[in-house]
């Protein structure tokens, strides 16, 4: 009988990585039709994965950017006398502004109320009735000087009044641009007058644009004083202040108004301060968010079946090849390993359009919005590995199966 | 161990069956070959025949590692195939045996040239070195002008000259033969023969099983399979004594 050798250095069979990714893209590539439809439903969830995700920061960054400019440095003071006391009349004082700004964090204050004209008493750039036609629709605003400031309001031409024209009851009034035009008045340099009913008014300013309350620039607004002398007081509840402070001092300031102004009478006020920016978030996470997060997941469950799906399919049709590859030296793990990288890939092309589609999406709907498009770089990178990962889960069923091929069986195909 | 073929050529007989025999397990137990001993020396060229299911395939898939024997002791290239493990078997398998299929199992999508380069992959040949090797074998197949040609553009003959070159690539001990041209005409079977032949003159070792009796007789030797019971005859005898 012969010497039967040993056997220790048989060379192993491999499958180098590189060899691995070029198998997988070839898989992957020959059916490229099959392909992308395969990974359509993994395209489809990352996106919708990643528009999500992009749209809640874009908008909540969104919301922060206003509330810091605007919103989250404004207080409204109403008044609530009367529900209080029918005979109350106007609740706040005549140095309701200074009061208010002498508190700490707030820069500006001021007191106004709409005006009720009697039903004949128009708007007039001439004391003639009909010479120029009556302009009914201008709105008369009573406002003390720190309106002027709280509003930021921006001058086309002259000032506002101050203080001292506000002590004395003068007849004097700002208007807006768009009453400016309405009425005809070009220039300040004629010193032109204005007939609020019979009274005249001398026009000191023209207001051009303001931050808030907007509606200045459609209204004429006289000292509260001198509405007060001609009208008398406001209806009960019509007077408001606006009260603007630094930032972070609004809840605050909302809290001590009342009793700064009235520390006899404090319930006669109601401050409402800025909505806190948190729970208006917070709100946009809880109603959409999540609804649209768990479409997303159900996006990537249906593209794992549809990759699973496809994969087995490669699987049974190919099952001559892998018998091949058993007879060219394959162990049964390098078959599982390129199934596996295989619908890794589709999984992976899958993520890297669907993250692009998501980006797009937000950067278009930013645009149209004039918003800053803004994206997490986690949920930007972590989106194509979400791809890759529902394709490998997706593949382990089809690769156990396989490897487990006979390649005897295989190769009778 | 993995010397070159010259070396290998030096020892053993390529194959060694000691009482080799397979019966699949059933229900009913299938006895596809019963045990049998046969020894093929280097540079043989062998003709396996008999009639269809008479385990011809069977036989074949044992020499080539596919299929494990029930009983008996196997070396191939003087090491006994029995006491390795499965990823050794494999690993001999890919280095050791060239296969060539009746349905050739060329993958359709890919180039001729890449079709041969799929055998050097799990043997861990450089990248570099795959694609010289590759060229080297078809041209030895005398392809050498369509590397880049898809399998579907080829003729039956050609495209089994490219399983061919695949199974040398390697550079094997022993060529599996399983019906290499029973899905070719006359005149591409006659061109696929001729290089098995050439390639038995240069030194390698052929096995192929056959349906054709003038195929068989072109070979030294004959192993007819009958019902599972495998005999041997010699050719070269027989034709010496007519
Ligand atoms: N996996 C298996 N399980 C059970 N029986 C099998 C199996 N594979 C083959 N057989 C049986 O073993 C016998 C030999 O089969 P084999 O494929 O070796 O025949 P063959 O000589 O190659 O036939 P052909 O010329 O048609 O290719 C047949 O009866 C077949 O039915
Ligand atoms: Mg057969």
């Amino acid at each position: 009988m012969r010497r039967v050798r040993r056997t220790g250095c048989i060379k192993p069979s491999v499958f180098a990585w590189r060899d691995v990714l070029s198998e997988s893209l070839a898989g992957m590539l020959q059916r490229p039709g099959r392909s992308a439809l395969t990974a359509l439903g993994t395209v489809l969830g990352v996106g919708t994965f990643v528009a999500v995700l992009g749209l809640t920061a874009t908008t909540s960054s969104q919301i922060d950017t206003r509330f810091n400019a605007l919103s989250a440095t404004e207080v409204t003071v109403e008044d609530i006398a009367h529900e209080q006391d029918e005979f109350a009349g106007l609740a706040f004082p005549a140095d309701a502004d200074a009061r208010i700004e002498r508190l700490n964090g707030v820069e500006h204050a001021g007191v106004y109320w709409p005006v009720r004209l009697a039903p004949g008493e128009l708007v007039r750039s001439s004391a003639i009735a009909g010479s120029d036609g009556a302009q009914n629709s201008i709105d008369v605003v009573a406002a003390s000087p720190g309106v002027f400031a709280a509003a930021g309001t921006r001058l086309a031409e002259g000032r506002v009044y101050d203080a001292y024209a506000s002590e004395l009851a003068a007849p004097v009034a700002v208007i807006g641009a768009g009453v400016a035009d309405r009425l005809g008045i070009t220039t300040l340099e004629t010193h032109p007058a204005i007939f609020i009913g019979s009274q005249p008014f001398t026009v000191t300013g023209v207001v051009a644009d303001t931050d808030r309350k907007a509606d200045l620039l459609l209204s004429v607004v006289v000292p509260r004083t001198t509405a007060e002398r001609i009208w008398g007081r406001p209806e009960a509840g019509g007077g408001k202040m606006l009260i603007t402070t630094s930032l972070g001092a609004a809840p605050q300031i909302a809290e001590e108004a009342a009793t700064a102004l009235r520390p006899d009478h404090p319930e006669y006020f109601k401050a409402v301060p800025p909505p806190d920016p948190k729970t208006l978030r917070g709100q946009v996470g809880d109603d959409l968010n999540q609804l649209f997060l768990l479409l997303a997941a159900i996006c990537l469950v249906i593209g794992a079946v549809g990759i699973a799906n496809t994969t087995l399919v490669a699987v049974l049709e190919r099952t001559g090849e892998i018998g091949l590859r058993r007879a060219l030296g394959a162990r049964g793990r390098h078959i599982t390993v390129q199934f596996l990288a295989e619908s890794g890939a589709l999984g992976a092309l899958g993520g890297l359009v669907g993250t692009s589609l998501g980006v797009l999406t937000v950067v278009i709907v930013a645009m149209f919005r004039n918003w800053t498009p803004v994206i997490h770089p986690v949920t930007a990178a972590a989106a194509p590995a979400i791809g890759l990962a529902t394709g490998v889960i997706a593949g382990l069923y089809p690769a156990w199966r396989a490897a487990r091929i006979q390649p005897a069986e295989a190769l009778r195909r | 161990m993995t010397g070159t073929v010259a070396e290998r050529a030096a020892a053993d007989p390529v194959i060694e069956f000691r009482g080799i025999g397979l019966t699949y397990p059933g229900p009913p137990p299938v006895a596809a070959l019963r045990p049998c001993d046969l020894t093929v020396e280097r540079g043989e060229f062998v003709a396996v025949v008999g009639p269809s299911g008479s385990g011809k395939s069977t036989f074949l898939n044992i020499a080539g590692l596919l299929d494990t024997p029930t009983s008996g002791m196997y070396l191939l290239d003087g090491v006994d195939t029995g006491t390795l493990r499965d990823a050794d078997r494999t690993a001999l398998r890919g280095l050791r045996i060239g296969f060539v299929f009746q349905t050739f199992h060329l993958l359709p999508q890919r180039s001729t040239l890449e079709n041969v380069k799929l055998a050097l992959v799990y043997s861990g040949f450089p990248r570099r070195e795959r694609t010289a090797r590759a060229r080297e074998a078809l041209e030895q197949v005398g392809l050498g002008h369509r590397i880049e040609a898809l399998p579907t553009r080829l003729s039956g003959g050609e495209r089994q000259r490219v399983a061919i070159a695949r199974a040398l690539v390697t550079q094997p001990s022993l060529l599996l033969c399983d019906e290499p041209t029973g899905n070719l005409d006359t005149a591409n079977a006659d061109s696929v023969l001729a290089l098995l032949e050439e390639l038995h003159a240069d030194g390698m070792t052929v096995l192929v099983i056959t349906h054709d009796p003038l195929v068989a007789a072109r070979a030294r030797r004959t192993v007819t399979i009958r019902d599972g019971v495998l005999s041997v005859s010699d050719t070269e005898m027989s034709e010496v004594a007519r």
